[in-house]
């Protein structure tokens, strides 16, 4: 009976989940508004058809035309007296004969051709004495090249004149011409290659670095105690701010150098000589076990100014070297503008690049310093300096938060956007000093990790089209728009995919340069990069099919490229053009698809 | 003289890797670690350079605490302590001389090493580190091409470039046939008896430790057992290390 009992329960609850299940399917009809039966009205299926058969003609190419003019005279309105006299005709040339010659606005004349060329077509026109067109109906000859029309005689200015009725026959001569869409099509579907291409490259250049910190395996070891930490963001932000400022000292004083190219030339040589040798001569420092601490920090500031001039100079150079060859170039101008680019990239990058050097430099400096505190003080004193240090990162963290949200809701209200920030931050650094132990090392790493995790995720999740509408609002229509967008979209998606990848990585290399005494960096270079270069070649590749894939869409949008194209010619209902565009991005992307499994293929 | 002085490593969640391990090295000695796999023998190796952080005790090597050195100081202390792996541990795509080389990060300029610029004085030792381990032609070829036994030897010529005063072997012949073990077993030695490197060799058979070492070591979960000259080490002792299920083979 029991089982029985279960049974019932049983064929109950399968009967209701699928009641339950049909109920939401059919929810889901009425939300989906379907309706089969417009599927089989007649409207919609000519135009249906219509719109079929112009994609099925993509417009890629066009001929010369011949045009064969038949022509018949027509009075509009029957002249007085004698009705005028059918033309006569040679019975073997291609002539028309009309059921009368002569009418009136609207009257109905039936219009015959004879020895038309064989299934020729075309249109017949109406002639006014002064040539203008009125087009009266379509005409389709037979094997014969015979052809029957009714026609309505159009309303136009009566004369006394003869006008003319006219059937032309337009025929290809010579060989087949890419057309004008072709061409157009063409064009742009190089533009989506290239924007894809820049976009993958800006895109993996950036994530690269960025994988390293959103891998888990890299990053779980770093630990610091709290005091260090505290000193490290103090040390950061005085380093950034320290930095900007350096930066534009040193370009106002470098202003008077920039009108002069050989100056500027050779400036950059001398930095970057300067530059190299002290990094060659800053080797014994490491090899020496006493080093000179004086010497060391004069080295360290050398490296920083020569570095720093350097840049500044090269991009400046980079920039004069562009512009200057524009126009001696002339067809190759494009390379003189790509110098003149990479210059202003790199002078746009100089202040936020010095700024972070310097800001990592000072931190990792002071965060040594709480590291040799927290090592050395006897607890209770560490305690006090991490509730004060704690206290000042907290309040100066909030407090660019603070300037943050300022930016955006323009509150224009300090108290708001600043003090009471500066005070939440002091006081939850406050609670952070007090409740940890003094000289336990704190998952910074983790920390920084799950920060960067978050963010990556944030930003892979808006879609690069509503990233391409800020981006045309920012540098306008174009290709350009386009690229930032893809570019910012590669960044989070790789940088994801990369950073897994080095979470999967074998350990043992790793432990093995460790040992060696090998720093992080060095680390990452000699035991982690060569692990990952296969997964990191096989994702890029893979990356940039599906950046050609976006770069032909985000045109709709504006952010050029051949989906500008198609959007266009979408909107202008011309569909033989967008169906020319739909077969290149077809062509493309099976191609992408090809080449990269075959490069793939050579390197994993 | 390497110092160990009540050292213990607990890992996070489980039971004690160490436990108040105490032993001295003098500076020159083969010293041999033995005991069942899962006792603690490659965590002592590691916490001496610390790629492990012990959680309570001192390392002294020279007077310098190794427990308590500062980032910094760690890496200056690493780079004289070289350290050979079990599964060898090369970098499989780089090059064999890159491995080699990779020895000298520790002391190379890090910024030209970034770009994979070594000087040129530390390019000649690599060839005659692999030359005297007998691989000198293979220096061109990608690391994972090499046999076990040979990419071993290239372990061994990567700890060398740290001109070291001590290695750090952990099981260094554990995944070789023993013919290959002797070969790597008496490179080791070679370089104990001509240069008077101190050795720290995991081994899981006895006729090696017999035949190669100075001195023996055993543990047995986490404790030390035995620490006396290996002919020592009878069938007595061997049950105590192993169990008394244990039975001696080789």
């Amino acid at each position: 009976m029991n089982n029985n009992k279960k049974s019932l329960k049983k064929s109950i609850s399968v009967g209701l989940a699928v009641a339950l299940g049909l109920i939401i399917f059919a929810y889901a009809f009425q939300v989906t508004d379907v309706d089969f039966g417009t599927t089989r009205d007649e409207i919609r299926q000519t135009s249906l058809t219509r719109v079929l058969r112009a994609l099925a003609h993509p417009d890629l190419v066009e001929y010369e035309t011949n045009e064969l003019n038949v022509e018949i005279p027509f009075y509009l309105p029957c002249p007085d007296g004698e009705t005028p006299a059918m033309p006569e005709a040679a019975t073997d040339a291609p002539y028309l004969t009309a059921s009368a010659i002569c009418g009136e606005a609207d009257e109905l004349i039936i219009i015959e051709g004879f020895n038309m060329p064989a299934y020729s077509q075309g249109p017949l026109n109406f002639i006014t004495i002064s040539s203008v067109k009125k087009q009266l109906d379509n005409f389709q000859a037979d094997a014969d090249g015979y052809f029957i029309n009714e026609i309505e005689v159009p309303n136009r200015q009566p004369v006394a004149e003869a006008q003319a009725i006219r059937a032309t026959v337009r025929t290809n001569v010579g060989s087949p011409m890419w057309s004008d869409n072709a061409i157009a099509t063409w064009e742009k579907i190089i533009e989506t290659i290239f924007i894809a291409l820049l976009a993958t490259t800006i895109g993996t250049l950036i994530a690269i670095p960025t994988s390293f910190i959103a891998a888990r395996n890299l990053m779980v070891e770093n630990t610091s105690p709290l005091t260090s930490v505290a000193f490290s963001i103090i040390g950061w932000l005085i380093g950034m701010w320290f930095g900007s400022q350096i930066t534009k000292w040193l370009m106002r004083l470098f202003d008077p150098v920039y009108e002069n190219l050989l100056f500027t030339f050779i400036g950059a040589a001398l930095s970057f000589g300067l530059l190299y040798a002290l990094l060659r001569g800053s080797i014994s420092a490491k090899a020496v076990e006493s080093t000179n601490s004086g010497k060391e920090i004069f080295t360290t500031l050398g490296i920083a100014i020569s570095g720093i001039s350097f840049l500044i100079l090269f991009g400046a150079s980079f920039r004069a070297i562009g512009a200057a060859m524009i126009e001696p170039l002339g067809i190759f101008g494009f390379l003189a503008n790509f110098v003149f680019q990479l210059g202003e990239i790199i002078v746009m990058l100089t202040p936020a690049i010095i700024a972070i050097f310097i800001g990592a430099f000072v931190g990792s400096m002071l965060s040594k310093i709480g590291q040799r505190i927290s090592d050395n003080m006897p607890a209770a004193q560490v305690k006090l300096i991490n509730i004060i240090l704690a206290l000042l990162a907290g309040a100066a963290i909030f407090a660019l938060f603070g300037a943050g949200v300022e930016w955006f809701y323009q509150i224009g209200n300090p108290v708001r956007t600043l003090y009471i920030p500066a005070a939440v931050g002091a006081g939850l650094g406050l609670i952070l000093a007090i409740t940890t132990t003094a000289k336990n090392p704190l998952p910074t790493g983790l920390i920084i990790y799950t920060i960067t995790r978050t963010f990556l995720n944030g930003t892979r999740s808006v879609e690069p089209l509503v990233m391409a509408i800020i981006a045309v609002i920012w540098v306008g229509i174009g290709p350009f728009a386009g690229s930032l967008a893809l570019a910012l979209h590669t960044v989070a998606a790789l940088a994801k995919l990369y950073s897994e990848q080095v979470e999967s990585i074998s350990a043992g290399p790793i432990e093995a340069v460790q040992a060696t005494g090998a720093n992080q960096l060095q680390t990452i270079v000699y035991a982690v990069v060569p692990q990952i270069i296969p997964p990191y070649i096989s994702f890029t590749m893979y990356r940039w099919d599906i950046n050609v894939r976006m770069s032909t869409i985000i045109g709709f949008v504006g952010g050029g490229g051949i989906g500008f194209l198609l959007s266009q010619n979408i909107n202008l209902l011309d569909y033989r053009a967008a169906s020319a565009q739909m077969l290149a991005i077809a062509v493309v992307v099976a191609s992408m698809d090809y080449i990269s499994s075959v490069i793939r293929e050579k390197f994993v | 003289m390497l110092e160990i002085k009540n050292l213990s490593k607990k890992y996070e969640g489980g039971p004690l890797a160490l436990d108040d391990v105490s032993f001295n090295i003098p500076q020159g000695e083969f010293l041999a670690v033995i005991g069942l796999s899962g006792s603690g023998k490659s965590t002592l190796l590691r916490c001496i350079n610390r790629l492990i952080e012990p959680t309570a005790g001192d390392i002294i090597w020279n007077d310098i605490n190794v427990t308590k050195a500062s980032d910094d100081e760690l890496l200056t202390i690493r780079r004289k302590i070289g350290m050979v792996f079990q599964h060898f541990n090369l970098v499989n795509r780089s090059s064999v001389l890159t491995n080699v080389l990779s020895g000298r990060l520790g002391y190379v300029n890090p910024a030209m090493s970034f770009f994979n610029k070594f000087p040129q004085s530390d390019i000649d030792n690599a060839h005659k580190e692999l030359e005297r381990v007998g691989i000198a032609e293979k220096a061109h070829q990608r690391a994972d091409e090499l046999s076990g036994g040979q990419q071993q030897r290239v372990g061994i010529a990567r700890a060398m470039m740290q001109n070291p005063a001590i290695i750090l072997a952990d099981e260094p012949v554990a995944s070789l046939d023993p013919v290959l073990a002797h070969s790597i077993m008496q490179h080791l030695e070679k370089i104990n008896k001509e240069q008077g490197v101190t050795i720290l060799c995991s081994l899981h058979f006895l006729d090696l430790v017999h035949k190669y070492a100075d001195r023996a070591i055993a543990l047995n979960d986490g404790k030390l057992m035995f620490d006396g000259p290996p002919a020592e080490i009878d069938d007595e002792k061997f049950r105590e290390i192993y169990g008394k299920e244990a039975e001696r083979v080789g």
